[in-house]
């Protein structure tokens, strides 16, 4: 890579604009194609067939009776599906999860697929077929998995991470640890220690479009895939192991996206419909029910974590010390050792010690949502922090900034900070008017912060000079929140042209190199940097276009505001050639004039917020409503300020209905009893107010315009700024997430008894 | 000569090291060196271990330099949503 990423500090004119989206008019006329619109020439609609049973062995399945329905053109079973992932297990996970092999391993486990003529044909071939179980205990908590008398859900597990080599199979896949110094030592030193445990219940991303794909997979070897994903390359090459196909002859198209927040970085249905498409001979079209989604796509953890702070009389924190527990589904996982590396990632702290542990249970394979982890450990870390101050006496946020991690502290994850933004995320959240507005009865104020790392990742991007000087970007990260409308300003500052002048898209994976998914805050941060060296590899050329139109020395020519200017007095009489001029001439100066870049955008700032939330309480019933929220996070640059306030707002809407509704609910049969919107409910408009921002730009040194990503860490402090608001509304402590209004009123009326 | 802190379960598979020595001018020797001292490191480096260079952390740059006197820490790659 012969590009310098480092920040400039050159001043912008497109970026920090606020133009409109270019696919802004195609979402609000209805025209835009999600993963479900797209239609294919004699296309089968298929259907998978899912376990009843949280835990069972399957003995037999019979598909001959569905076989032989008129309509019905393939069924397919794990043995369609072979093992060809010659010994990777996280892949073979990935096998068995979207087909179950020998057992079924949660309630929406798929067990065999038809493809037919249609959906009522489907649905009935699916009745057709056979499954004998044997029943086998389940677990679906968290804590109760790890009891030794749980029951084994792989036996072939022995926990990782042990000083000693475990001699027995267990449900914990894994242990880990991060921290420094002594913290019983530090203990020693408290005046003040708070010592709490916390749940959280497992939540759904909730994202509005189900999984759709439409597989296509011709007799010569050759397939198309089109789909609603974060990540089509990556959804390429997954698929393409798991098929035995060869990834260049595959091609994935990503559709728009309806929401994915770390819930379409993973297969589920795309295997499943190529194996349809191959076996049947026809394009096979395969959409998720809501019930499925929730059932059978992957969900963020259910944690158990204990928490333990103490600090000087002085308010200095002297020792942290956490053990977080978090389920994995059925199959191993990092999500506790990534919620042990963010728990106290806000703080300096001498002596502090987080442990993890992934646990095994009968539910969805765990996938990422929205800074996974962090949020269930801020919970309890920051319900902690707020209670410590409490007892010191200190105002909360100056609490913090008395202990807030600050350029050249060791992280509690490890290394030392560069330039951080938790510090004036709190200097701006202690100065903010929603601090000091006035609250009404049974209301209450809390705040917390949040931590998110961000990354950036493998990279490419095409920018295409039209011979009529228009500009196409062709980009690899799927657009899930504006990028097209930053990329194209990032492109618009490059080249010194209108933004009006630029339209980017995002390009298929037989059209451009290899892409990572649009995930950890990555999408505009690395594809703006590739989006820059494309633009500048395109400079390059024009000037080149320019000096053999004059007919001067390449070296003589510069880039200025979108033009080409001859530069030194002997040429002053040349007129500045514009990029439309050059363009125009390309035919005769050497043909298209393009820009290409490849890279790998790595340096990701880390990320900090603050949120402040008012909140009422009803005495009565336990129900919670947020009156206000205020968002305060460090963006490095926003690139188009008004997206990053939708990352902000839509990041504390999520952490706002993970607080106070949103669980998965299973019955003592270990089968999921609210699998839809009804009984699942995610906050609408009505139940939010507007969720005012404030944009901090404190620039990331890695990247020329100093961007960091802003996706996800919006989603970090919600559940404990909640949680805060409601011990000051209601006085309750509340440690069980969500906070729903039994589990309210149940606190309420414990405490007042005098039983909390 | 650089020094390198791994993290825990990294540091098992050193012999119970916290820190490393390792004479290594990018990523890429870095991580060939420490397989060649430690091959139980191997599978974890095939999987991904990102590093973190003065507290920015690089997953996939292996032929970023590591500077003299730099702190360099090695952590486990993430998952992002």
């Amino acid at each position: 890579m012969n590009f310098d990423p480092r920040f400039s500090g050159r001043k912008f004119a497109s970026v920090g604009t606020r133009p409109i989206r270019p696919d802004g008019v195609d979402k609000v006329t209805g025209r835009a194609r999600y993963g479900a619109d797209f239609n294919m020439a004699g296309q089968l609609v298929g259907r998978v067939l899912r376990s009843p049973h949280a835990h069972a062995k399957i003995l037999k399945i019979d598909t001959s009776k569905a076989e032989k329905l008129a309509g019905v053109k393939a069924v397919i079973t794990a043995a369609d599906l072979p093992d060809l992932t010659d010994g990777d297990a996280a892949m073979y996970d990935v096998l068995d999860n979207c087909m179950a092999r020998s057992k079924a391993l949660y309630d929406g486990h798929a067990v065999a697929a038809v493809a037919a003529v249609d959906a009522r044909t489907a649905r009935q071939a699916l009745k057709l077929i056979e499954v004998d179980y044997e029943l086998l205990p389940h677990v679906t908590d968290v804590d109760e998995a790890m009891k030794h008398t749980a029951p084994l859900i792989n036996d072939t597990i022995f926990t990782e991470g042990l000083e000693e080599k475990p001699v027995k199979p267990s449900n914990v896949t894994k242990r880990s640890q991060f921290g420094h110094g002594d913290v019983h030592q530090g203990f020693g030193h408290a005046d003040f220690i708070v010592e709490r445990s916390f749940k959280t219940e497992q939540t759904h991303q909730g994202y509005i479009e189900p999984h759709a794909c439409v597989a296509n997979v011709s007799s010569d070897g050759t397939a198309d895939l089109w789909v609603c994903t974060q990540g089509h390359f990556v959804y390429r090459q997954h698929c393409a192991q798991l098929l035995g196909l060869e990834a260049s002859k595959l091609r994935v198209t990503s559709s728009e996206i309806g929401g994915g927040f770390g819930g379409k970085t993973h297969v589920w249905a795309e295997p499943v419909a190529l194996a349809l498409s191959r076996k049947a001979g026809r394009p096979v079209k395969l959409v998720m029910t809501r019930d499925e989604v929730f059932r059978a796509s992957g969900p963020t953890s259910a944690t158990s974590i204990d928490v333990k702070i103490g600090a000087r009389k002085d308010g200095t924190i002297t020792a942290a010390e956490a053990t977080l527990r978090y389920s994995s589904g059925p199959y191993a996982g990092t999500w506790a050792e990534i919620g042990a590396m963010t728990a106290f990632a806000c703080y300096k702290l001498d002596n502090v010690k987080t442990v993890g542990y992934e646990v095994l249970v009968n539910r969805p394979k765990t996938a990422a949502y929205r800074a996974p982890s962090a949020p269930m450990a801020a919970f309890a870390v920051e319900s902690a922090v707020d209670e410590l101050a409490k007892e010191l006496g200190m105002d909360p946020v100056e609490f913090r900034i008395k202990n807030a991690a600050q350029e050249g502290t060791r992280s509690s994850y490890g290394p030392v900070y560069g330039p951080i933004g938790i510090g004036p995320t709190l200097e701006a959240a202690k100065t903010h008017p929603h601090m000091k507005a006035p609250l009404g009865k049974n209301q209450g104020r809390g705040m917390a912060c949040g931590f998110w790392f961000n990354f950036g990742g493998q990279t490419c991007v095409d920018l295409n000079i039209g011979m009529d000087g228009s500009v196409s970007l062709a980009v690899g990260t799927v657009d899930v929140g504006g990028s097209r409308a930053s990329l194209s300003l990032v492109a618009a500052e490059e080249l010194g042209i209108d933004y009006a002048q630029l339209k980017a898209v995002v390009a298929d994976t037989s059209s451009l190199g290899y892409n990572d998914m649009t995930d950890g805050s990555r999408g505009t941060f690395s594809s703006s940097m590739a989006t820059i060296s494309a633009a500048r590899n395109a400079i390059k050329i024009l000037r080149d276009r320019a000096a053999q139109m004059w007919d001067i020395p390449v070296d003589d020519v510069i880039w200025e505001n979108g033009h080409a200017i001859a530069k030194g007095e002997k040429y002053g009489n040349l007129a500045a050639l514009s990029l439309k001029e050059i363009a125009a001439a390309s035919g005769k100066t050497g043909g298209p004039i393009a820009g290409h870049s490849e890279l790998v955008a790595d340096g990701a700032g880390v990320s900090f917020a603050t949120h402040i939330c008012d909140i009422e309480v009803d005495p009565e019933t336990g129900a919670a409503r947020v009156i206000r929220y205020t968002v305060i996070q460090d963006a490095g640059k926003a690139v188009h300020p008004t997206y990053v306030e939708g990352q902000y707002q839509g990041g504390a809407a999520q952490g706002i209905g993970w607080a106070l509704n949103e669980e998965y609910i299973y019955g003592k049969d270990g089968r999921l009893q609210n699998a839809g919107f009804l009984d699942y409910r995610i906050p609408v408009c009505s139940d939010l107010p507007m969720i005012d921002t404030q944009i901090l730009e404190i620039p990331n040194p890695n990247h020329p315009y100093g961007v960091r990503g802003v996706g996800e860490t919006s989603i970090v402090p919600p559940l404990a700024a909640i949680a805060n608001a409601m011990s000051n509304a209601a006085g309750v402590r509340m440690t069980h997430i969500p906070m729903s209004p039994p589990r309210v009123l149940a606190a309420i009326e414990a405490e007042r008894e005098g039983r909390a | 000569m650089v020094e390198v802190t791994l993290w825990g379960a990294l540091g098992q598979l050193a012999g119970g090291q916290s820190k490393v020595e390792v004479e290594a001018k990018d990523i890429r020797e870095l991580f060939r060196k420490l397989a060649e001292q430690y091959p139980g490191i191997e599978p974890w480096i095939e999987k991904g271990i990102a590093v973190a260079i003065d507290g920015t952390i690089y997953r996939d740059t292996w032929s970023k330099e590591l500077p003299q006197g730099a702190e360099i820490f090695l952590l486990p790659r993430l998952a992002g949503g």
